[in-house]
């Protein structure tokens, strides 16, 4: 195995740790945090990835002020990372909805 | 067998307001408890209770248990058991009392008391003037007394099992439930928790439709080990639907926004709700909205590539009153419907919100099932309680305020009741191998290799066919023929496979066990509403628009075996007061 294919090897172990603690209470953070997973985690550098594995340990309630931009995240690193989830997540309209995502 | 295995007192199965109250009146007697919890205790969908609990505690308008007892008679459309909503409307009282003590952040009026909303559906002196009943911490009062739940537990000492996963209740030779077989997530490695008494705690099964509000936990493990234990399910035709959900997606946009004068449009901008209810239009109640909405895309009208959801317009209103008064509105329809409807309409569907049947209990969250002869018989050693259980206080519809409610107020005496009950039943039963061997069976299907549909495809088919034939619009051809693909799709079952058999976090392996869990739920909902032939709270039939008090004023119970139906009566007589009999539901 090359170097590359152990780091992707080791990405998807990774992932398949996290995704149970995509698991929250509201469909809400279910949604942004499971397909965040699938769609934005693998572009993150290692740094990011320790930030997100740091958003998971918060609890529900303020990850949901967080996404819905009742209130900001303390520090800048999980600001950006709240923005970026929204964004890779964001639902983008082209004349019709995805209704199985 | 050589499985591992713990003993405790009582087992509960399940983290959210239900099981961890029951689980704090079990570890302040000093008894040895286990809640095991698939997710992170804090991440149960108690968490999502915005609204408050209702507790006529008369701080804000003159108030009384009686009132409230009658609110949710009328509410229930005379299906809930009268004894069972005298308990619940007497005990809020001192429910909400000991949550205030254990540290719940209540808000509070200027003079220090809870403070008191008023909400739909309440009233004072027996059907007059508006009451003000609600309890609330702001507008996160699931989170409040969930945290606050926990870190009293974890004070008293209660033994958690996070990220494991309930396969099924086991049984000693004489047939008493003593106990769980559960699935340690991370390393996918079986433990067996012997007990002396067991609670079902796990919540309600929104997952089963393809669009519902309930998060992804939500798939009825509780209710389908009852079910697979013999158990029947009760009255789970009984399904409350939020006419406007995130198309696809499911979230909640609130009624407020037809309230601040939102409206429905179809795919030829017609408000259509002006045809179904000429009068009260869009603020019609919401099961007319629902089925409103539901005829327009099956008469071709919807909107989108497959015409299947319809519009609400609120650019109307205008960006300051949109983000005055409807505040996470345009965050949630930005970020899960890809519009700004500061611009344009976002797209709606009705969507799944919860479950007023469940596991058939008394009022102390003791499991009862008929016994012939008309008797009724408690299954020992077992108890339910919470969006899982139905002690009927909910009947055909719930009221809002009354969910975290019956939580609260059933884990509580389901605990308290569990301590009388391992005082009485101090030694462990020996459990019977032929049960924890049907258990262990049930892990070890899904070692099976070899081609087979996935439990992806399979899991879109069965949420679709329940949305299309056991959802809002339920006539007799529809749910016949839902009743059919629902068959053919639990035939499938058996053939399909998992491509990872890895043991260690393999979430693949948990989301087939609960695609079986959501399969014999939804079964009993489809079987259940198919059966029940008149109109009666959320159960709505266009072929049989009346409620018939003459024949159904009965509760169903469906057994999984041969989707049998059942039915028992409801029970009118409160324990103290005269009883509420049935009339005309009219707000």
């Amino acid at each position: 195995m090359n170097d590359a294919s152990r780091q992707a090897s080791d990405t998807e172990l990774e992932i398949r740790r996290l995704r149970w603690q995509c698991r929250r209470g509201m469909l809400e953070l279910d949604h942004l945090l499971d397909r965040f997973l699938d769609l934005g985690y693998r572009d993150l550098d290692p740094a990011q990835r320790l930030a997100f594995v740091r958003l998971l340990g918060e609890q529900d309630q303020r990850l949901s002020d967080w996404f819905m931009s009742r209130t900001e995240p303390p520090d800048s690193e999980l600001r950006r990372l709240v923005r970026h989830i929204v964004d890779v997540v964001r639902e983008r309209r082209g004349g019709s909805v995805d209704l199985h995502g | 067998m050589g499985i591992p295995t713990r003993h405790f007192d009582a087992l509960i199965i399940g983290a959210g307001g239900a099981g961890l109250n029951a689980a704090l009146q079990l570890a302040g007697a000093d008894l040895r408890v286990a809640v095991v919890s698939k997710v992170f205790p804090t991440r149960s969908h108690t968490v999502a209770a915005q609204g408050g609990v209702n507790a006529a505690l008369a701080n804000v308008l003159p108030d009384s248990w009686h009132w409230h007892m009658f609110d949710t008679v009328k509410g229930s459309d005379y299906l809930g058991d009268q004894d069972a909503i005298e308990f619940m409307c007497r005990e809020a009282i001192p429910t909400v009392y000991e949550l205030e003590h254990a540290g719940v952040p209540f808000s509070r009026l200027d003079d220090g008391k809870i403070y008191q909303r008023a909400f739909g559906g309440q009233s004072q002196n027996f059907g007059g003037d508006q009451a003000a009943r609600t309890c609330a911490a702001a507008d996160r009062t699931g989170h409040a007394i969930l945290h606050t739940l926990y870190q009293q537990n974890i004070r008293a000492r209660t033994h958690f099992f996070d990220e494991f996963f309930a396969i099924d209740l086991v049984r000693d030779a004489e047939g008493v439930i003593c106990g769980a077989l559960v699935l340690e997530i991370e390393t996918g490695e079986p433990l067996l928790i012997e007990s002396k008494a067991t609670l079902l705690a796990t919540g309600g099964w929104g997952q089963v439709f393809r669009t519902t509000s309930n998060a992804h936990i939500n798939t009825g493990d509780g209710a389908a080990m009852a079910l697979r234990a013999g158990i029947p399910l009760m009255d789970m035709e009984f399904f409350q639907f939020h006419p406007t959900g995130i198309a696809g997606k499911g979230m909640l946009i609130t009624e407020g926004t037809r309230g601040e004068g939102g409206y429905l449009i179809n795919k030829d901008g017609e408000r259509f709700m002006e045809r179904y209810a000429p009068r009260a239009k869009d603020l019609a109640s919401r099961d007319v909205v629902s089925r409103a909405i539901v005829t327009e895309v099956k008469e071709g009208r919807g909107c989108g590539e497959n015409g299947d959801y319809v519009m609400l317009k609120l650019d109307h209103l205008g960006e300051a009153v949109i983000s005055k008064r409807l505040p996470g509105i345009r965050e949630s329809s930005q970020i899960f419907a890809g519009v700004d409807p500061v611009i344009e309409p976002i797209p709606v569907f009705p969507t799944a919100h919860y479950a007023m049947g469940g596991i058939p209990t008394d009022r102390f969250g003791r499991v009862a099932m008929p016994a012939g002869h008309g008797s009724e018989e408690v299954v020992v050693g077992l108890y339910a309680a919470g969006e899982c259980a139905c002690a009927s206080v909910h009947g055909a519809n719930r009221l809002g305020g009354n969910s975290l409610l019956d939580i609260l107020v059933f884990g509580r005496l389901a605990g308290k009741d569990i301590i009388e009950y391992v005082r009485e039943n101090p030694y462990q039963r020996t459990v019977d191998s032929a049960s924890l061997e049907q258990a262990m069976g049930r892990l070890r299907r899904w070692e099976h290799k070899g081609e087979g549909p996935t439990v992806q495809q399979l899991r879109a088919d069965f949420r679709k066919c329940m949305e299309d034939h056991a959802g809002v619009f339920r006539t007799e051809e529809i749910m016949a023929e839902g009743y059919n693909k629902l068959c053919e799709l639990r035939d499938r079952l058996p053939e399909v496979r998992l491509t990872d058999q890895s043991k260690v976090f393999n979430t693949a392996r948990i989301e087939a066990l609960e695609l079986e869990n959501m399969m014999d739920v939804g079964m009993s909902i489809a079987v259940s509403a198919l059966h029940r032939q008149e109109s009666r709270g959320a159960h709505s039939r266009p072929d049989y628009p009346a409620r018939d008090d003459q024949t159904w004023l009965k509760h169903s119970l469906y057994y999984r075996e041969g989707d049998r139906m059942d039915y028992k009566p409801v029970r009118t007589k409160p324990l103290t007061v005269e009883s509420f009999p049935p009339k005309e539901r009219v707000y």
